[in-house]
């Protein structure tokens, strides 16, 4: 029996459950009681008494069940095959089994691995049954137990609240404790990469080349792991960016909020927020293959050398990607200044021009540096454009003319291919990731903080 | 230099006028003023939606003219008319003429920008800029170039946070936000802010109603000592109000002038039944 098929037997039982509930407490209700709870209250109970423990038993089960089986397995298996034999032997030995068992076989398999695959096979048949006949076990008796705690006095409405309470909090502790993983296995494995390369080489070397010999006696530059000039490359890129992005997203949002009319900007800020919508490696080849070579080119008729991966291209096509974050937080922003205070400026005789650069953006100044932060923090992080319209090499230029790499690229180069978990190489794109992460964060809080303030202003 | 010898001469005449205009005005209560602002047939449209009827008035010079009448009867919308603010509303469109000192403000020629630093406005919630103190009342001057910085602009504030009686209490915390008074301050910084640009009127929407009976005590006193200076219109929902503050009334009633007329005559004996009717409470 699938698993599918199991989850909706135990959610049919479930309902089933639901309408016990509800209809003992209508007969309760009938009979003269008092209830302290509505009657779908009760039923809401028994069906999550019914489904929840069910449905948690499968799941356990489920992780359960091939740990087991492989322990059963391997304890079953001739003394001659398993004494003495190295973890990744008897991991190959039960992969081979399972191969076996699941008709892929290849070569000829001998007896011993035939008879584990039957009994694997057997095995997991029971394991299969098993799981199926104690989850419906679980369910009937959530029923049976729930059923038996109605009464008129039972309080169903506040045990329902409770429940569902404890689902909520469990749902966002696992988003939590994902991002508590997340940022684990990176200070971990940047630890075991700062232990092989020190902190200060890393944070201000002025020399990157992560490329380490991986034989002895292979040819190769000895891994240099300074990682300022990638650094610099990512806020350079973002410098651009922002240069690019700041004016355009400002200007555009002070026109739709204060001079557009009612049904152009119906129109033009819909269009604006496309770019947001816009995939990053479709503006990646926008960059790569049409503004790349239009700045080569033009650069080239000026008589300018410019690289093919020039920054200005990567950065110049990530600021449009980031003109609707800047947009629309400045729109908001601005259109959150009350009315009051246009109509006391213009009171006074100021022009629209004087009213909006002297009332109005001050005003609005906190939410547009939040969302100017948000777009930072995002252009630090973007990976594709750059991946596909930065250079590759490190260089520590102030010319945009030429090409920079950043901390994206960097790591996306390093996890790529074939790879050593162990060697300084891999483990060089989590310390990148620690740092863009911390510096992200950083960002975030801050903007968030920004925000904040500014919210408090007005109400 | 120039400005700041301009400026204190400004402020010299300012106080010998002052103090001859207050007397003036203790002397001529009763008597005769000069029409400051002349309207005639004055129609406002929201889109297609009629908002005022053809409103002719004649508001005299240094007085108070109170506009009164239940909500929604368009006294602000003939307020906001004056100063020309309905020009910021994309749908409201205004016929008619509106003339100050004999000049049809309405005018193609006339620029509203420079009308707006003639005729000051009050509005019905403080609206001080996120700001300092001393930047709100200096933000008019600053724009309209009358002074730079430095004294000419610090006597400016000084002057007009003197004459909204607010410079007792603020004169050492100019440069805290606008936004941190209570609100009373907030309001006659406002007023502030209106005169130090100095306007022959000032419109006043609705000044008091967000503010508590001690503060609307003192806004009151206010008006009372500006009318000697200035041509001022209020509107406002308060009967007593009215009656305190001004010497002339107008009656408005669903977008039309119903009476204009001295205020004390109009509260004792309104030549018109609706007049008496909302006067006496029976509706509004």
């Amino acid at each position: 029996m699938s698993v599918t098929l199991l989850f909706a037997i135990v959610l049919a039982l479930a309902f089933v459950g639901y309408l016990l509930g509800r209809s003992s407490a209508a007969n309760l209700k009938t009979a003269g009681n008092n209830l302290h709870s509505i009657p779908p209250y009760h039923g809401y109970f028994v069906a999550l008494w019914c489904g929840l423990p069910a449905l948690l038993l499968v799941l356990v089960w489920m992780a359960a069940q091939s740990t087991v089986v492989d322990q059963l397995l391997l304890a079953s298996l001739p003394s001659h095959l398993t004494e003495g034999a190295t973890p990744a032997r008897i991991s190959l030995m039960l992969g081979e089994i399972k191969n076996v068992a699941a008709g892929r076989i290849f070569g000829t398999p001998d007896q011993a691995t035939i008879d584990a695959a039957a009994r694997y096979q057997s095995m997991q048949n029971t394991a299969s049954l098993a799981m199926v006949v104690c989850t419906l076990a679980a369910a009937v008796a959530g029923i049976a137990f729930a059923r038996s705690r109605l009464s008129p006095d039972f309080r169903a409405r506040n045990r329902v609240d409770g429940i569902l309470r404890w689902l909520l909090i469990i749902c966002s502790i696992l988003a939590i404790l994902t991002t508590l993983g997340i940022i684990l296995s990176l200070v971990i494995e940047s630890l075991s990469f700062f232990a092989r390369v020190p902190v200060v080489e890393f944070l201000f070397g002025l020399n990157w080349s992560p490329q380490t010999p991986i034989r002895a006696d292979q040819v190769a530059s000895t891994g240099a792991f300074g990682a300022v000039p990638v650094f610099w490359g990512t806020i350079f890129i973002s410098v651009i960016a922002m240069l690019v992005a700041l004016p355009v997203g400002l200007f555009s949002a002070i026109y739709l909020v204060e001079y557009a009319d009612k049904r152009i900007r119906a129109i033009v800020k819909p269009l604006l927020e496309i770019l947001a919508g816009i995939p990053t490696i479709v503006y990646g080849f926008f960059a790569v293959l049409t503004v790349a070579p239009f700045i080569r080119d033009f650069g080239t008729s000026l008589g300018l050398s410019v690289a093919s991966n020039s920054a200005l291209a990567a950065g110049g096509v990530m600021g449009i990607m980031i003109i609707p974050f800047i947009s629309s937080f400045s729109d908001d922003a601005i259109t959150a200044v009350p009315q009051s205070m246009r109509d006391g400026a213009y009171a006074l005789g100021a022009t629209k021009a004087e009213t909006i650069r002297q009332v109005l953006l001050p005003a609005a100044l906190p939410g547009i540096v939040g969302g100017v932060l948000l777009a930072v923090s995002r252009a630090i992080g973007e990976t594709m454009i750059v991946v596909m319209a930065a250079g590759l090499t490190a260089t520590l230029t102030v010319n945009p003319l030429e090409g920079v790499t950043t901390v994206t690229v960097q790591i996306v180069m390093l996890l790529t291919g074939d790879t050593e978990f162990d060697s300084p190489k891999t483990l060089a794109a989590f310390g990148l990731g620690l740092v863009l992460f911390i510096s992200t964060l950083a960002l975030n809080i801050l903007a968030l903080q920004v925000v904040k303030r500014y919210r408090e202003r007005y109400e | 230099m120039l400005d700041t010898t301009e400026a204190s001469g400004m402020v010299m005449n300012k106080t010998a006028e002052e103090a001859g205009a207050l007397a003036k005005a203790v002397s001529t209560a009763k008597a005769g003023h000069e029409t400051k602002i002349a309207a005639s047939k004055v129609s406002v449209f929201y889109g297609d939606k009629q908002a005022l009827f053809d409103v002719s008035i004649d508001i005299p010079e240094r007085q108070v003219m109170a506009f009164i009448g239940p909500s929604g009867c368009g006294k602000s919308t003939f307020l906001r008319c004056i100063n020309r603010m309905n020009d910021t509303i994309d749908i409201c469109s205004v016929k008619g003429t509106i003339e100050i000192d004999g000049a049809n403000i309405y005018d193609p020629k006339i620029d509203p920008v420079l009308l707006r630093a003639r005729v000051g406005m009050v509005f019905q919630k403080p609206n001080p800029f996120p700001k300092s103190i001393y930047d709100n009342i200096a933000y008019g001057p600053r724009i309209h170039g009358v002074a730079k910085a430095g004294s000419a602009m610090d006597e400016i504030v000084e002057r007009s946070l003197q004459r909204a009686a607010l410079w007792n209490e603020v004169k050492d915390r100019l440069d805290q936000p606008g936004t941190g008074l209570s609100g009373g301050q907030q309001q006659r910084l406002c007023i502030a802010r209106a005169i130090a640009v100095d306007p022959d009127i000032i419109l006043m929407d609705e000044p008091c109603s967000a503010l508590d009976p001690i503060a609307t005590a003192k806004v009151e006193e206010l008006i009372d000592e500006l009318r000697a200076q200035y041509t001022i219109v209020i509107v406002t929902h308060s009967m007593q109000q009215a009656a305190r503050v001004s010497q002339k009334a107008a009656f408005f009633h669903l977008g039309k002038l119903i009476e204009v007329d001295e205020t004390d005559k109009m509260f004792t004996n309104p030549s018109d039944q609706r007049t008496q009717d909302y006067i006496t409470g029976r509706f509004g």
